[in-house]
Formats: structure tokens, sequence, C-alpha cells
């Protein structure tokens, strides 16, 4: 049985007191032992940003990688070793700013990966600029008053449903419960889960505070919403204001992932299949195409 | 009569079938026991354009292809236009009866016309997209070349479409190959004739490249479409299910060779393949490769650049880009194959080398060199000879063994740090793309542990550099003057080397493949021997020759110099050495 201790860390965060990826990491780490996940059945990708350094903070196979990167380099570990947990955590400018091509293709192609954003709409390890889901208006030292940010924020939900995710969830680190069962259900999910965490930055984003989003965040489950309704799901993809709906936002179960489509995969993880040894008519066959 | 010595090109728009018409006369000849050099020149275009296939034949094996051209098969009037001032004294030109030609021009040139009825053959008997076939078959005839071979290719290239299609074919190409050998075959010097000898292949630096990768245990190959790079994650993927591979275009260059760094991270031999522009979008992933020590192929297929350049025209102009790509410093090892037997080599070396000291690997070829044919005794493509080693990657029985506390950056003697694959409870690690601890912690400001981890990194070059190969000698042990290339420049230099002594011991080579590290002490003591040496590359800086003065402080004496997009030819070579050795280096 797998036991919360497995995943203690001895290295000393350098995050923030109170910032809301504490609440990330806690929540992640119950989600693994709820699941039965030992260690090194996970492997955890992320870029580069504060959250980033999260697998530090825990005992897990990690993957600390570029900023922008860690979905390319999470798919490319799971075609290669599909009995592997991978999962993606990493900011949001990470995801939707220079990651954003790959955010869309991860998704569409359905790579069986599960993505965990820490949204905290600011950038907060390079000291406070506006970030690709930050407000319109939101004044930083990149967008300063008085227009502040000039384009409109990235709506991430319906950006992932456009892109045709099969999963997406939406999350607060404030509600550890809530945020451990999305967690559960995201790495549950066959194909590529998409959990959006909104997550206060103490120190560079006063607007989006604790206590703002506990006043405003509601749990969709509990109003009998109902996940599998693509066009219910856009609708509520651009509900942002004075409530916010948090939970699994849309889900189509039973798709085939993109592993399950490749052939070379059927025979199991590409990584246990070894060194392929060659044979005759191999050697035979490579010749007689050039021959 | 001059028999089996001959350049033959075939030219043509694009959509015409250009490239299959000379890939299978390339095929029909190798099967005559013939051995052929075969340049493959295309236009960044789907339709319309001029491309063109040039094949060199000859009884001996050969390295580079020739300026000059025997037999001119112009399937549009363009290809006439641009290629006649390349036809040789008895050289003559096949093309359709009805096609625009300014005959007067040619015949007063000396030019032999051979216009046969190609089209009005094909759709006799068949239909008129067999008017290439009817070309092969009139060519074939001209040359007097036994018709059975083109049969054969056409036999092999038509089955899936079914035996009418094929007996069609066969009979267009013997009605264009007996008028052909009636009409002009007695007017035309230029004969092919069959030889006894062992089986060849014939095949590209590109293609080699993938046999050697996958006999070398390549299973992952992630990419982005890029010409000249293209053709090598098309082969892997139409190979993937038959050899046990997985391919993925990307989205981008990036994610491409990402996904290959989280393959290799989980085990997996992988690669990826780009050019230039490709390539300047890795970069950064690159450094991540090496700052994680994880193993990894980067075929990089130069182009002419810069930006987009000249897409389908060729340069060695990335050299020094590859030696330096990425901020901060990291181990690399660069190989330049210069053949299509050291694309091959290169192929499956590359793996063991990204795995033994854990870090990329970039093979560097070049349009030239991708798109070249040439025929190779299947013997020296000794698929048994490929050696797999995977350096110190722990087994599973080795990981079993040990007790808590793995260090996946261990220091070391050789700074090669055993090397477990995530999914073992006693091997749980992080890969750290910032610097880290043995244990791969981050550890940003550490300066001790900093100044460790960096000689650590370092040393592995150390170790490295014992195998890396100094450069092959081509040619007299000693000689007035002495080539040094890389690279692609290998064949036509040593064409160059073979016409230069027919009167007498003039001149050798040094061909470099194995760029960086350099063995710097063994390269300056083989330099020392040298009397007056001439640098040949296809860029316009010379960038090898500064590389070479930087780590040996020898001055290459003359450079020869091209980046018109064009291939070397020995021609070229030798034109601009009776001009005075070319540019001052």
């Amino acid at each position: 049985m797998a036991n919360i201790k497995d995943y203690a860390s001895p290295v000393r965060s350098t995050w923030c007191v109170g910032c809301g990826d504490y609440g990330i990491l806690n929540s992640l780490k119950q989600a693994l032992v709820k699941m039965d996940l030992e260690p090194h059945e996970v492997l955890i990708v992320t870029g580069i940003g504060c959250g980033s350094k999260l697998p530090d903070y825990m005992t897990v196979n990690g993957y600390t990688s570029l900023h922008g990167r860690p979905i390319p380099i999470a798919q490319g570990i799971h075609l290669a070793n599909h009995d592997l947990k991978v999962i993606v955590v990493a900011g949001d400018g990470d995801t939707y700013g220079i990651g954003g091509n790959h955010f869309i293709h991860a998704l569409r192609r359905n790579a069986d990966i599960t993505i965990i954003v820490q949204n905290n709409a600011v950038y907060g390890l390079t000291k406070g600029q506006y970030s690709p889901t930050s407000p319109k208006g939101f004044p930083t030292k990149t967008s300063p008053p008085p227009t502040g940010a000039i384009e409109p924020p990235v709506n991430p939900i319906a950006l992932a449903l456009a892109a045709g995710a099969t999963f997406i969830a939406r999350s607060f680190s404030g509600n550890p419960p809530h945020l451990t069962d999305m967690i559960v259900a995201a790495i549950s999910h066959q194909g590529c889960a998409l959990l959006d965490v909104l997550q206060p930055c103490v120190t560079f984003n006063r607007d989006h505070s604790y206590d703002f989003y506990r006043q405003r965040v509601y749990n969709v489950e509990e109003e009998g919403y109902d996940p599998s309704n693509r066009e219910v799901a856009w609708e509520k993809s651009s509900e942002w204001g004075d409530r916010i709906p948090i939970g699994i936002l849309y889900m189509v179960e039973g798709k085939p992932t993109y592993e399950d489509q490749v052939t070379t995969l059927k025979s199991g993880p590409l990584v246990k299949q070894g060194l392929r040894s060659w044979g005759e008519s191999d050697y035979e066959a490579l010749e007689a195409e050039f021959t | 009569m001059i028999k089996n010595n001959m350049t033959l090109k075939i030219g043509g728009e694009a959509g015409q079938g250009v490239e299959s018409s000379g890939a299978g006369f390339a095929k029909a000849l190798a099967r005559g026991g013939l051995h052929l050099f075969g340049w493959q020149d295309y236009m960044s275009r789907i339709r319309g354009g001029h491309n063109f296939f040039q094949i060199k034949v000859s009884d001996r094996p050969l390295y580079s292809h020739s300026d000059e051209v025997h037999l001119l098969l112009a399937l549009h009037p363009e290809t006439i236009d641009r290629h006649k001032d390349e036809i040789a004294t008895g050289g003559g030109i096949v093309y359709d009866e009805n096609l625009n030609v300014d005959h007067d021009y040619l015949k007063e040139k000396g030019i032999k016309l051979f216009p046969i009825p190609l089209l009005k053959i094909a759709e006799e008997t068949g239909t008129k997209i067999m008017a290439n076939t009817a070309a092969l078959g009139a060519t074939a005839g001209i040359t007097e070349y036994d018709f059975e071979h083109i049969a054969s290719v056409i036999r092999d290239n038509f089955v899936k479409k079914g035996q009418e299609v094929v007996n069609t074919n066969l009979e267009v190409a013997r009605r264009a190959y007996d008028l052909g050998r009636e009409r002009y075959a007695a007017d035309f010097d230029f004969k092919l004739e069959t030889v006894k000898a062992p089986a060849r292949m014939v095949i590209n630096g590109n293609h080699a490249l993938c046999l050697g990768a996958v006999l070398g245990g390549c299973r992952f190959v992630s990419a982005y479409p890029m010409t000249p790079a293209t053709p090598i994650i098309e082969w892997m993927s139409t190979h993937a299910d038959r050899y046990g591979l997985v391919t993925k275009h990307s989205e981008d260059e990036i994610a491409a060779i990402c996904m290959a760094i989280g393959a290799s991270h989980a085990g997996v031999r992988a690669m990826t393949a780009t050019s230039g522009g490709g390539f300047s979008l890795m970069v950064e992933a690159l450094g991540l490769a090496g700052m994680t020590e994880t193993p990894l192929v980067v075929v990089e297929v130069q182009r002419a650049g810069p930006s987009t350049g000249m897409p389908t025209r060729t340069e060695q102009g990335d050299l020094l880009f590859m030696i330096h790509a990425s901020q901060g410093e990291f181990p690399r090892i660069v190989l330049a194959p210069g053949s299509v037997e050291e694309c091959f080599y290169a192929g499956w070396r590359a793996f063991n080398l990204a795995e033994k000291y854990q870090c990329p690997v970039i093979i560097l070829s070049d349009t030239f060199l991708a798109n070249s044919l040439r025929t190779v005794e299947c013997r020296d493509f000794n698929f048994k000879s490929v050696e797999l080693d995977r350096g110190e990657l722990l087994t599973e029985e080795a990981v079993d063994q040990l007790s808590e506390g793995y260090k996946r950056y261990a220091i070391t003697d050789t700074g090669i740090s055993p090397r477990a694959l995530p999914g073992h409870p006693n091997t749980v690690f992080v890969a750290c793309s910032d610097e880290h601890t043995q244990d791969g912690h981050f550890e940003d400001e550490d300066p001790d542990n900093r100044i460790q981890m960096v000689e650590k990194r370092f040393r592995k070059m150390e170790v490295a550099l014992k195998e890396m190969r100094t450069p092959t000698l081509y040619g007299p042990q000693e000689a007035e003057f002495t080539f040094v290339g890389w690279g692609s420049t290998y064949g036509p230099v040593r064409e160059t080397v073979d016409r230069l002594n027919e009167g007498g011991n003039k001149a050798n080579f040094l061909h470099f493949t194995d760029i960086w590290p350099l063995p710097e002490d063994k390269i300056s003591h083989l330099l020392e021997t040298t009397n007056h040496i001439i640098g040949v590359e296809s860029n316009s800086t010379g960038q090898f020759a500064k590389f070479l003065r930087t780590y040996t402080g020898r001055k290459i004496d003359h450079q020869i110099l091209r980046y018109d997009g064009q291939p070397l030819s020995p021609e070229y070579i030798l034109t601009k050495l009776q001009v005075g050795g070319g540019d001052h280096g």
C-alpha cells in the first residue's frame, strides 16, 4: 500500500508562505496515495517557474524540464513506457503561453497524460509580470497602468474544448478535498486530461487571493451538472465573474488514446520490448528494398 | 566505343516522375553489375519547375558525380535549355518527337538528337502516363543495355498494381527499346553492358542512416518534416510496424526533440531528424539533454541557409553552429559521415556514443549526401557487424541489488554516472534541468557543487575523446599537397585526387568524419607531415578551416569553397585549382 510518507522529500521548499502551490503539492500526494500508486510508478514532468520545482519537494520520479516544454517531454516518456503514470505539472505561462502549441496538440491527439496547471494568473518566479490568464487591465511591470494588460486572457477551458480535449476540470488550491478528487479523476481518465487549478500567488497577484476565489467558486457537481454534454460545457466554459465553476466541466469516456492506436505499442511498453533481435529474414527484407 | 563509362541525366517538371524514373533506371543498372553515383536535384515546389536525376555509370566504384553528361533524357524542353552545354562530345539527347526543340542550334553544337515517339508508344500500347516507361526503354535501347534489367525493375515497381499493368508497361518499354536501338544505337558510342558482380544495394545517405539507426536499436523517432531530412521520418514511419518502432510526426521541431528526449529518458533509443532551421528551434532542448545527461541522437541534414535559404540546395554551413549551439557549456559529440557507408555506420554508432557518454550526438549530413545514391556491395553494408553498447546503463538485476540512495548524477572518475531508468522502486530520481546535486535535486547556488558538476560532465568528453577517430588518409602517404575535407566533400575530393594522381603522386586527402570532440594532439601530429594544405568545403567562410586552426594551430594554405547551392564536383575543384588554388584562407 502506498503511504503519504513515501512521497515525503528532504528538500525544503522555496515557495512563499501561503503559496497556492502547497495546496497542489499536498493534494497531489494525497491523490497518488488514494490511487495506491507508489512513487516509482509515477513520473512528474514540470516546466520552469516556482511551481515547477514541485518534484523536488516530493520523492517521485521527475523530469524538471524547460519553460513551455513539459508536455512533449511527457508524451515522449509515455510513448516509451506507458506503464508509468505521467503527469505534467506546470504553470499558466508554461502551458497556455510559451507551450500553447504543445497544449493544443496533446489534447487533440488524446495523449494519455495528465496536465495539471498551476494557474495563478501571474509570472511569479520572474517577479510579477502579467500572464496569459491575467485579466484585461491587470497592472504589472510589463503591463503598467493606465492600461494594464491590453489583451483579454486565454480561456483554458474553451481552448481545451476547441482542441478536442476528452477531460477538462477545474479546481481551487484552497479546497484540498475537491482538488484531491479532481486529481484522482484526471489521472484516472483514459486520455489527455486537463486540470486547471486556480491558485493564489500571495506575493504578485493580490487580486486573485484565497478570499477572491472562496467567494466565487462553486462545485458544478452540486448543481447536477452533466459533464458529458458538449453544448453545456461550451456555455460553462465562459462562466467567469461572480460565480466561477469548479469540478469536471467536460468529460468523454471511451475515446481511444493516441497510444492505444500505435501498432507497436500493442506488444507492450516500448522500453520493455527491449532491443529488437534481428533475424535473417529481416536482413533479407532490408537488403531487398535497395537491390 | 566507350563501354560502361557515361553519365545519364533525366530532366523534367516536378510531377513528371523524374525521381521514380531515375531511381528505376539506377536499380536496373545496379542489377546489371554496374556501379553508379546518382544525384537527385529538385526544386522547392510540387508541380512545374525543373528537376533532374543524374546517374554516372561505371564498371568501377564511384564516389562522385561528374559535370559532363553523355545522354540527356528530356521530359520537357527546359531540360534541354538548361543542360545542353553539359553534353560531352559524342553525347546526345533523347526526347519525345513532338517536343519543341531547337534542332539547328543543337546540331550545330554537334549534339546527337534522338527523337522517339514516346507518348505515341505509351498511348497506343497503354496510357500516356507510361511515357516515362517508354523513355527508359528507349534509353536502354540506344545504349544497348540488356533489356532484362529494365524489365525486372518494371516488374517489381508495378507488381502491386496487378499483372496487366506490369505487362502493358513491359510492352511499352520493349517497343521503345527496340525503336531506340534500331534507329540510333549505331550512331551512339556510349554503351552499357552487363558485368558479373556481387549483389549491390543502391542507397542514398538518408536511407543508409535509417538502416544504421534501426539496426542500432533505434525504437523512437520524432520529427517535423523539413527538406532534406524528411525522408528519414518517412522511411521510419513506413517501416515502424515491421521493425517495432514508434514514430511521431510532431507539431513542431521543439516538440520533436523534446519527445525524443522524453523517450530516451524512459530508456528507449530515440532520435530526431531535421535541417538547420528546425535545428535552430531545437537548440534549447539540446542543452536540456546535455544538462540532464539524457542520451540523444539528432540528425541535422544541412541545406543552404540562413533562414529558409535555398530549401532544396546543398551547403555545409552549419558546422560551427553544431559545435556551439545552445547556451552554456556541455559535452556533445558531432559526427559528419561523408559517404553512404559512413552514414550507415554513423547511424548506429551515434546511439552507442549517446548512451555511453549520456549526451547528445549530432549526425551532420547535407542535401548532397542525403540525396546521393550509390551502389555499395551488400557485404560492405554488413548488418551483422552492428555492435550495441548501452554504456553504464544499469540492468534490471543490478537495480534490484541497489540499496537506498541511488544517485543519478553520481560523481565518478570518468564523469559517467550509472544510469537507471525510471520505474524501479530502488531508483526513484529526478532529472533536473537546473544545476543539481548528485541525487538530482535543484542546486542553483552552491559554487562548490557547480564546479564538481561542470567538471564531472566534461570528464565524459575526455573519455569519449579516446574513441574519436582521426581523419582517414586517402592517397599516398606523401604528396605535393593535401586536401582537407569533412562530411560530404569526401566523394568529390576523392575522385579529384584520383584524377590528379593519374600522372604521379601529386595529392592526398585527409577526410574528417569525427568532428567533435577533436583529438587535437593526434591531428596536429598528422598535419605536421603535410606540405601544402587545401581546404575544400561547401560554404563561403571556410568553417572547418577556422575550426582546425583554432584547435590545432595549423593554418589551411588555400581554400576551395563552393556556396552556390550546387554540390562540389571533381571538375569544380580542378578548375578552382587551376586558377590558383582558390581563395586565400
